[in-house]
């Protein structure tokens, strides 16, 4: 084997809403292999939540993650429902999957975005930013926060959508619509964004198979599952809707498969508020006195795929075990198929191609020369590259135009 | 009607085995094996009954430490439990790693936290903890406070 130089991204990037670390060892330009480190930081919230009262437990879920902060509470509601054997009503159905769609098209826009930025289009990057904003001024008048909208409970949500809310939810929806056009125009018909994401960082069906990747991930390589049309909750049974899936299993099936599921997301809601329209204002909750002793398998479909939360219950107040399956821990493992024989200034995509939770932390990567520990490249010089690569292609596509 | 076939053809493959059924509803079902057939039991699952390996997830109770690893037939939303029990002083059991890659950060996680030692891992290293918490303390047990 040649030398081979250590590139680490991380331990603090904006890759993924903890820290963590991926070691890329290249080959020259080439990406030969990767090893991810995390943990940093673990916060034991599977033994803090043996601690909490259900009641406690979906505030404490909600805050794993910050984009999708409905999704762990929604899968805890269904695996302690499934232990209760409770049904919940029509109007909280509804609301539930109004908030876990709306939820679904701000992530979708926050991805695209970065996804932009990655590429080096910044200009995507602020109008898909942009048009994220009347998603989460909706969750305002909804919940009452922008973030973290504590609605659910066992047996139902905590508030209602009062009926005169319908009408701004559908106002502001046709207008996301239109900029969800734009934005799908835009990036679907880019010959450089074609020419920088088709054919990169490619998973096939048998390495999703393999890896048991789920959602987007899963879908852009034409493996069909979606937990809303395989194990049906909320009010997914009551929508007319379709499971959108790709081929090719690159970045580019990836980003089409988020783009049209905004679509997607956007018919569902307005479904479900015709549903709100039709049941009776206030009646969002059923009575839960106790939780029995019992096994509650529990999962939903968060924007970047299948959320799972195992709960066992000893007829306690709090549950005596709780596991929880975030989607990205199945997905981020499938870099080691998609960022190997990519270049450098690839990998940045491929990484993100799979959405995994980005968030907050900021971003320190160095590169350097493994032997003499010489710093060859800072982290603005790696997006640079990415960048570089975008501004070259479209140069010379232009060249080719005249 | 499909989850039963489901069940009664893992019970026809793996007649010795079994320990015991539990049937929750059409979408549920939890089905105990001997620790010793989890291999063998994955591999008709995920080669030949094509389910999806979701998660495993460990339990430290008053039997010793129990292992559900959950598989999900997704035509039909079914999520299957396979449940082994393992020893309370020496909790080890084959390791699925070598057949899917889904099961090899969960089997380094379950090892970290529970201490179960996963036999024939290709790479058991500490998945969340490495190089700054104790050997030999394992923090997701009943006793660790």
């Amino acid at each position: 084997m040649g030398k081979q130089t250590l590139i680490p991204i991380g331990p603090y990037h904006p890759l993924q809403e903890e820290p963590e670390l991926f070691k890329l060892f290249c080959d020259g330009e080439i990406v030969k292999d990767i090893k991810w480190e995390t943990g940093y930081n673990h916060r034991g919230i599977e033994k803090l939540s043996e601690a909490k009262t259900y009641e406690q437990v979906f505030f404490l879920v909600e805050r794993i993650c910050g984009i999708c902060s409905t999704s762990h509470p929604f899968a805890f509601a269904n695996a302690v429902e499934e232990i209760v054997g409770c049904e919940i009503t029509d109007r909280a159905k509804y609301i539930r999957s109004i908030i876990g769609e709306l939820e679904r098209i701000h992530s979708h826009l926050l991805w695209v975005g970065l996804a932009g930025h990655f590429l080096g289009y910044n200009t995507v990057f602020m109008w898909a930013w942009k048009y994220r904003e009347p998603i989460l001024d909706l969750f305002e008048m909804i919940t009452g926060n922008r973030n973290s909208y504590a609605m659910f409970r066992v047996g139902g949500v905590r508030r209602d959508i009062e009926n005169n809310k319908i009408h701004t939810i559908r106002t502001v929806l046709a207008e996301v619509k239109k900029k969800t056009d734009l934005l799908t125009g835009a990036v679907m018909d880019d010959p450089v964004i074609h020419a920088r994401t088709k054919g990169v960082g490619i998973l096939t069906k048998q390495d999703v198979l393999d890896y048991a990747a789920v959602g987007p991930t899963a879908r852009a390589s034409g493996v069909a599952i979606d937990i809303r049309k395989d194990d049906p909750y909320a009010a997914y049974p009551l929508v007319n809707w379709k499971v959108i899936t790709a081929e090719a299993g690159d970045v580019f099936a990836k980003a089409e498969v988020r783009l049209l599921e905004m679509y997607e997301s956007i018919s569902i809601i307005e479904q479900c508020l015709t549903g709100l329209e039709k049941t009776k204002e206030g009646e969002v909750n059923v009575v839960v006195k106790e939780i029995p002793e019992g096994y509650g398998a529990g999962r939903a479909e968060a924007p970047r795929g299948e959320v799972f939360h195992f709960v066992v219950s000893d007829g306690s107040n709090s549950p005596a075990r709780h596991k929880i399956r975030a989607p990205s821990y199945v997905n981020i493992a499938t870099f080691k198929k998609s960022c190997v024989g990519q270049t450098i200034a690839d990998a940045t995509i491929s990484l993100a191609a799979v959405d995994p939770c980005y968030c907050c932390t900021e971003r320190l990567a160095v590169a350097y020369d493994q032997r003499s520990g010489r710093k060859i490249m800072n982290a603005k010089e790696l997006i640079d590259l990415s960048a570089g690569k975008t501004s070259e292609l479209k140069k010379s596509l232009m060249k080719r135009n005249e | 009607m499909d989850t039963d076939r489901v069940i009664e053809e893992f019970r026809e493959n793996h007649k010795d085995e079994v320990i015991e059924v539990y049937k929750k509803s059409e979408k549920r079902a939890v089905i105990t094996v001997r620790p010793e057939a989890i291999l063998r039991a994955a591999e008709y699952l995920y080669k030949r009954a094509g389910l999806r390996f979701i998660i495993a997830s460990a339990l430290h109770t008053k039997r010793g430490f129990e292992i559900h690893y959950h598989f999900s037939k997704d035509e039909t939303g079914l999520v299957l439990n396979i449940l082994v029990i393992l020893d309370k002083e020496n909790p080890e059991v084959e390791s699925l790693s070598n057949m899917f890659s889904a099961s090899n950060w969960i089997e380094r996680e379950m090892h970290e936290l529970f201490g179960i030692n996963f036999l024939n891992h290709p790479n058991q290293e500490k998945l969340i903890s490495d190089g700054n918490w104790a050997e030999g303390v394992y923090p997701y047990r009943k006793e660790f406070k």
